[in-house]
Formats: structure tokens, C-alpha cells, sequence
């Protein structure tokens, strides 16, 4: 038997609301990267550390299945010419001034020692096996490989395969305790009231349904942020999206602990995508930068720089132009763009290119080749598969062409060819027009300070966050969180949990399997995704974003007296939607707050059409008091002096 | 022929896709480390002894492939693309079109990633 059958029992051990209790000193909510690199930082401080994460720590969260780029190793490089501050300054640049300097600049300073710590671990970040000796972009001393910008070389081509199960062996050596399948639920204060200071965590068993009940002296959010909130079909790709397999539940427990969020109103609808195996159709970005892509007839289309100039050669593509200080991935600002191809649009019209388009393997140098479809699509995460399933079937690509789909419109990089679900908030990459990003605003997400403490004391966050995200970024701010929650802790007293909180949050947890039948978790979602189209669209105005917020409180009803689920796996599917739902209606009251559009931000609204007006310059904030929002605001170099803050800060 | 005897029973659509793994049965070990790894726990352990692992939410696959990674029998599990997934490559020579879950497919490439 192979399909589920009627007649099967749930065959793990139900236990409702069976309650156990766990202390520690840290305690950490994702076993992501960030998670894995926060309780490894602070368990080599002497900290005993809890993990609860809610799939398996071996292989969990983003990051799991591999990667491709450990990017953003400037401090302490040796092969990078460039300072963190001038590299700041590009990042900052590229959001047009909103940006978390406080995250991307930890970054930028211990990108490259992590690197070389997580090698200690047993990962593999040489190419020891001289695969491509001779290779332009490898370091013939060193071993390394670089990607994208071959003089400064701040971005290194690793086999990010072995990433997580090294991370998670260390986890293990040095005596984490790991709680997998348990999804953290709720936070715990102090006298369980909001705002006051975080003393734990709550989380469901989604295999057996116990409750588990943690305390600790410092608690580290790595729970990354949700998707599923403008769009969602299991048919197209699954469930999750590259950010967030998790489902990001972060937000809506640091939310109902009273927690503040800042930009929030830069969440916005993506297109939906058209799925294929995670970097499995032609495209000349990202992991597949920079490979030539040809027409139906083998005409290829020309690479220009970012004067528009036609360039012959392909090794120009990974070299600054005469003047430039540095190449950024995907940058949209003239300083630090990189080549890129001509905008094929008006050429398909035309007839000058006919479709479709694919990959032209055969035609890039051998090591290109080989780096680009042996090494990054076979190590970055969920594309190890797609290397495999293709060979298997044939694929070589010293011989054959890739197809290319998100070309057929002559755009939309974005538009899910690495596999993800771009339902989510924000565009993480930016809308493209042929080959050039036009957009990438900073993503939202709790307010941080130089310690990477959230508002409330207690709680430390990590991770995808507040303007800053990716592999290493991961690493280096659990890291560095750790570090901070660490020193806190030999400060800070006990306080003890809440016993109301905690009936409360049973209540809350458990009403969906006290039915017997009612509403299921994807009905939930789509509901939800239907409010967030209609009413927190593109572009916004006062009515509807009002109607949202109504629409909305009654699909809370909804979800709180008629979600049913048969299992504690799907009560965690239902919990994880109610926890989309909390995190729409910060999106949605930040956007009424916001009464101007902003090119930067991606955000327009028809009843305040003016395009970042001095006034509006800057991050609006936003946290629940009672169950009413605050609006407060942040100035855009909240951050600064980051080198001076970090000097001061960073617990080194 | 269909067997008129054979009892049918009253079932729900199934979800899709419906097969985001396949198992091959002569080598899984049943050892479930396919189980224990997955980041969206779509799997249940089979509750026939020796049983293959049953994909209870084949529609919430991720298709990171993390199943396959731990498994130690190179072949045993394989992601499988649902039809929605079919991207095809032309051969630069010849023009000839390929995809995979064709008919006839060409022989594997056996050159491993690196």
C-alpha cells in the first residue's frame, strides 16, 4: 500500500494539552540557520540552550537543503579589497535609504570569519578536489571560489549542502536540546502581560499534540517571517516558499506580546508564479548569473554593461566597469550595477528574438559551466533535486539547452523560477523589465537595536528580519543575538510563567480539535488571501484598506469558533494560518498609516498619490497597546554610526 | 479490464500533486530517515511492518528534496516533478527535445554534481 487509506490510525501517540515544562538559559524559536548559529554561539558561552523548531533541525527552514552563495564577505576577507562601510553604503543605496544598517552591517563584518568557523564544523567551502583549477574566479592558494564580482570577490561559491547537517552536529556536540515537530505557539511574559518582558515560549507537539511549556532567561526569534498572504496553492509548488518553510509564526507572537514592527507597509503583492523545479528553467540571474541565453534559432541575446553599451566578452560580465567601485547582485543603482541582458521585450515584438528562449551551456567557458550547473544549482537549497532529476533523465549541459519560461514575457525574474512561492511580503528580488531589476524595496519586520534586541527586553531576534535576510546574514545575526542574549542573561532575574497566560494560550491552541467538523486550514488561507487582493492591493486607498481590516476581524471570528482540524498536524497548519492572518492585519494597519506613496518602498495609494515627500521619509513603527495599534516612527539612519555601534555593541 | 468484484470505496478527490515522491520499493531499507527529515513532515511511517513510508500531504511537498539527501540508498527515494513541472531542453546539435518523465528518455547523465 502505498496511498494513505481510510481505515488508518494517526500513528503517533495523541496527547492534548498534556503539559510539560522545560527551562533553560537561552531559548531559541527556529532551528533554522540563524537558529542553529544562535544556539552554537551560546552553548560555547555556557549557556544551556533549548531549540524548538517545528520540522526536523537536520534539514529545516530555508537554508536546509543547501546553498550557493555565502555572500557579503568583505571584514576580514583577505581576498576583498573593499571596507564593510563602503559595501554599507551600496546596500543602503539600493533601498534608497531604508535599510536595517544594523543587521546588514553585523554582515558585513563577520560574513567571512563565520565562514571559515562553519569549515571548522566539517562544511565545505574549498574547492579541495581542484574541480576548477586554472578557473578565473578560484583563488589558486586558497581554494576559494568567487561569484559574481571577480576583482572585489565578496561573494564565495560554497557546497551549501553540507551546511545544515554540519551546523546540527555541532548543536548536538556541544549539547543543545533539540525539541523537533514542536511549533512554538505563543511568547510567555512577564505576569503574561503585553509588553513587558519575554520569559518563554509555549509550543505544540504537531505529531502527538502536547503542550510544551518553555522558560528562559533570554529568548532568540529565528522564526523568520510568514507568506501565504496574498496568494496561496498547494497545486503550483507545495506549501512553502524559499523564505519561510515554517510559516513564520514569529510575527504574530512577538505581535500579541506587544512587540514593535517597523515597515510594514512595504509588503506588497507579487505575481503569481508559474512553478518549476527550484532553479530548473534558463535565466541569466542569481545562482545562474551571468550565462548566456539564446533564441528559438540560437541567436543570443547580448549582454550589456550598465551604460547600456553592448559587451563581447564574458568575463567583462564579473568585472566592475572602468570607474566602478563594486558589482552588487541585481543592483537597480547605477554605482553598483552589473551587466546584464538588453530588455528583450520590444526584440520579441519585433522578431528580432523569437521564443522560446533557453540556457546556452554548451557555449560558456567549461568552468563557467561546470561552477554554474554542476556546483551552484547542485548546492543551493531545493536545487541539489533538480540537478539530480535532470541528469537522470538525461540533462548534459556541456550538450543540451535549457528552456527558459519567466522569458517567455521577457521578465519577471521573480516570477518563481527558483521554485519559490511568491505570495509573500515583499519582493525579495524586485520586478524586472528584460534583464534589469527596477525594484527591491527592504523587507519589514520587528524593530532591533545594536543588540539585536527586539522592544521587548527579554527577546533577541534573528534571521530573516527587519531589512536584512539571506544565508550568511542568518548566521552572522544569530551569532552575534547570542552573544547579546548571553550577557543578558547574567543580568537579568527569573520571573515565573503566567499560569493564566498559559490557560489562555491552551484554550487557544486546542479549540479546533474540539470539534467535530468546521472550516479547514486552506479555505482559512484562501479567505485571507482573498481580503489581502481585494483590499491591500495595488495601489491602496483609505476605504479599502479600512474594509480590509473589517473584512478581517470577521475571518478572525471565523478562525477562532469554526477551524477544525482532525490531527495535530493540521491544528498546526490551522494555528499557523491564524498567525497569517495576525501578521495581514499588522500589514494592513501600517499601510493606513503610511499616507503617502513611496517609490522606494514599492507602495502606492491612489488617495495619497505623492511620491516620497520629504515628510515621509522614514520608517513608520507600529505595535499592538490593548487591541488598539500604535503608530510611532523611526528615522531612516536610526542605525548609525554603524561602526562606532558596533565597536561598542558587537560582545567580541 | 476493470474487476467488477473488487469492492470500491467512497473517497475524496486526492490532493495534488498527488506523488511528489517515489519509493523503489526493492531498495528503501525502511530505515524512515526520509520520515524524521522532512521539512514539512508530509511523510507518516507506514503502520504495515515493513512498510514503505505513506505520504499523508503529498500537497504540502516543498520539493527541496532534503528526503532524498538523507537517504543512504542512492535510488530509493526520488522527487518526482508533477506535469505542471515540465521544463524541456533542446539538444544545441541536433534540435532534438527532451524533458523530464518523457517516453523513451535518453540515457542518464551520470557526471555527479560537484
Amino acid at each position: 500500500m502505498t496511498r494513505p487509506q481510510l481505515n488508518m490510525e494517526w500513528p503517533y501517540p495523541i496527547s492534548y494539552e498534556k503539559e510539560t515544562e522545560i527551562s533553560s538559559d537561552i531559548l531559541v524559536l527556529g532551528g533554522g540557520i540563524a537558529g542553529c548559529w544562535a544556539a552554537i554561539t551560546a552553548a560555547k558561552r555556557g549557556a544551556s540552550v533549548v531549540i524548538v523548531e517545528k520540522a526536523a533541525t537536520v534539514r529545516s527552514g530555508a537554508g536546509g537543503a543547501g546553498c550557493d552563495h555565502w555572500m557579503y564577505a568583505v571584514g576580514g576577507n583577505p581576498h576583498c579589497p573593499l571596507t564593510a562601510e563602503d559595501f554599507l553604503e551600496a546596500m543602503v543605496a539600493e533601498s534608497d535609504g531604508y535599510a536595517n544598517g544594523i543587521a546588514t552591517y553585523i554582515n558585513l563584518r563577520e560574513s567571512y570569519d563565520t565562514l571559515l568557523e562553519l569549515e571548522q564544523m566539517g562544511a565545505k567551502i574549498r574547492d579541495t578536489e581542484d574541480t576548477f583549477k586554472g578557473a578565473e574566479f578560484r583563488d589558486e592558494k586558497t581554494k576559494l571560489l568567487f561569484a559574481y564580482d571577480y576583482v572585489n570577490k565578496w561573494c564565495i561559491r560554497v557546497w551549501g549542502t553540507t551546511f545544515k547537517p554540519a551546523l546540527y552536529k555541532q548543536c548536538k556536540k556541544l549539547g543543545v536540546n533539540i525539541y523537533d515537530r514542536v511549533m512554538a505557539t505563543s511568547l510567555l511574559t512577564d505576569g503574561g502581560h503585553q509588553g513587558t518582558r519575554v520569559i518563554g515560549a509555549t509550543g505544540l507537539n504537531v505529531r502527538t499534540g502536547e503542550l510544551l511549556i518553555f522558560k528562559a532567561g533570554a529568548t532568540i526569534n529565528c522564526m523568520a517571517r510568514p507568506d501565504r498572504i496574498w496568494h496561496f496553492r498547494t497545486e503550483t509548488s507545495g506549501l512553502a516558499d524559499m523564505s519561510s518553510p515554517g510559516g513564520g509564526g514569529g510575527w504574530a507572537m512577538a505581535w500579541r506580546a506587544g512587540a514593535e514592527f517597523a515597515n510594514m507597509e512595504a509588503s506588497m503583492q507579487q505575481a503569481i508564479a508559474v512553478y518549476y523545479p527550484c532553479q530548473g528553467s534558463a535565466h541569466p540571474r542569481n545562482t545562474w548569473y551571468a550565462c548566456d541565453i539564446m533564441d528559438a534559432n540560437g541567436k543570443r541575446i547580448p549582454w550589456v554593461d550598465r551604460d547600456g553599451k553592448v559587451i563581447d566578452d564574458v568575463s567583462a560580465r564579473y568585472h566592475p566597469a572602468d570607474g566602478q567601485k563594486l558589482l552588487y547582485f541585481a543592483s537597480t543603482v547605477y554605482d553598483y550595477m552589473t551587466p546584464a541582458h538588453m530588455a528583450i521585450e520590444e526584440m520579441v515584438q519585433k522578431g528580432e528574438l523569437v521564443l522560446p528562449l533557453y540556457a546556452d551551456l554548451p557555449g560558456m567557458p567549461e568552468h563557467e559551466r561546470r561552477a554554474l550547473f554542476g556546483l551552484m544549482v547542485g548546492q543551493e537549497s531545493k536545487s541539489n533535486a533538480t540537478y539530480r532529476n535532470y541528469a537522470d533523465a538525461g540533462f548534459d549541459p556541456d550538450i543540451d539547452l535549457l528552456q527558459g519560461y519567466q522569458m517567455l514575457t521577457g521578465g519577471g525574474y521573480g516570477v518563481g523560477n527558483v521554485g519559490t512561492g511568491k505570495w509573500g511580503t515583499g519582493l525579495a528580488y524586485g520586478l524586472t523589465i528584460g534583464g534589469r531589476a527596477i525594484r527591491r524595496p527592504t523587507s519589514g519586520g520587528l524593530v532591533v537595536d545594536w543588540d539585536l534586541k527586539t522592544s521587548l527586553d527579554g527577546l533577541y531576534t534573528a534571521g530573516l528580519m527587519f531589512g536584512a535576510g539571506g544565508h550568511s546574514a542568518a548566521a552572522t545575526s544569530g551569532k552575534y543575538a547570542a552573544r547579546k542574549a548571553v550577557e543578558y542573561i547574567q543580568r537579568a532575574s527569573a520571573a515565573p510563567v503566567n499560569r493564566e497566560q498559559i490557560e489562555r494560550e491552551i484554550e487557544r491552541v486546542y479549540a479546533p480539535v474540539t470539534r467535530s467538523d468546521g472550516i479547514d486550514w486552506k479555505e482559512l488561507n484562501n479567505g485571507l488571501n482573498k481580503i489581502m487582493q481585494v483590499y491591500c492591493g495595488d495601489p491602496k486607498n483609505e476605504h479599502l484598506l479600512n474594509m480590509g481590516l473589517m473584512m478581517l476581524d470577521d475571518l478572525k471570528d471565523v478562525a477562532a469558533s469554526a477551524a477544525y482540524a482532525p490531527d495535530p498536524h493540521k491544528l498546526g497548519r490551522v494555528l499557523e494560518v491564524m498567525d497569517i492572518i495576525s501578521s495581514a492585519e499588522i500589514i494592513l494597519h501600517a499601510c493606513l498609516a503610511r499616507k503617502a506613496s513611496s517609490r522606494a518602498l514599492g507602495f502606492n495609494r491612489y488617495d495619497y498619490p505623492e511620491m516620497d515627500p520629504d515628510e515621509w521619509k522614514k520608517f513608520i513603527t507600529i505595535k499592538q497597546d490593548g487591541s488598539r495599534p500604535h503608530i510611532g516612527e523611526l528615522p531612516l539612519d536610526f542605525w548609525r554610526d554603524a561602526e562606532k555601534n558596533y565597536e561598542e555593541h558587537c560582545g567580541l | 479490464m476493470p474487476d467488477n468484484n473488487e469492492k470500491v470505496m467512497a473517497l475524496p478527490n486526492t490532493p495534488t500533486p498527488g506523488h511528489p515522491v517515489k519509493f523503489d520499493s526493492d531498495l528503501c531499507i525502511r530505515c524512515n530517515k526520509c520520515v524524521d527529515a522532512c521539512v514539512m513532515d508530509v511523510f507518516i511511517p507506514n503502520p504495515e511492518k515493513k512498510g514503505i513510508p505513506i505520504i499523508l500531504h503529498p500537497d504540502e511537498c516543498w520539493y527541496c528534496g532534503c528526503c532524498v539527501m538523507e537517504c543512504p540508498v542512492d535510488g530509493a527515494i526520488k522527487l518526482n516533478y508533477p506535469l505542471m513541472w515540465r521544463v524541456p531542453w533542446k539538444n544545441k546539435d541536433t534540435g532534438e527535445h527532451y524533458w523530464v518523465g518523457m517516453k523513451n528518455p535518453p540515457p542518464p547523465n551520470t557526471k555527479p554534481p560537484v
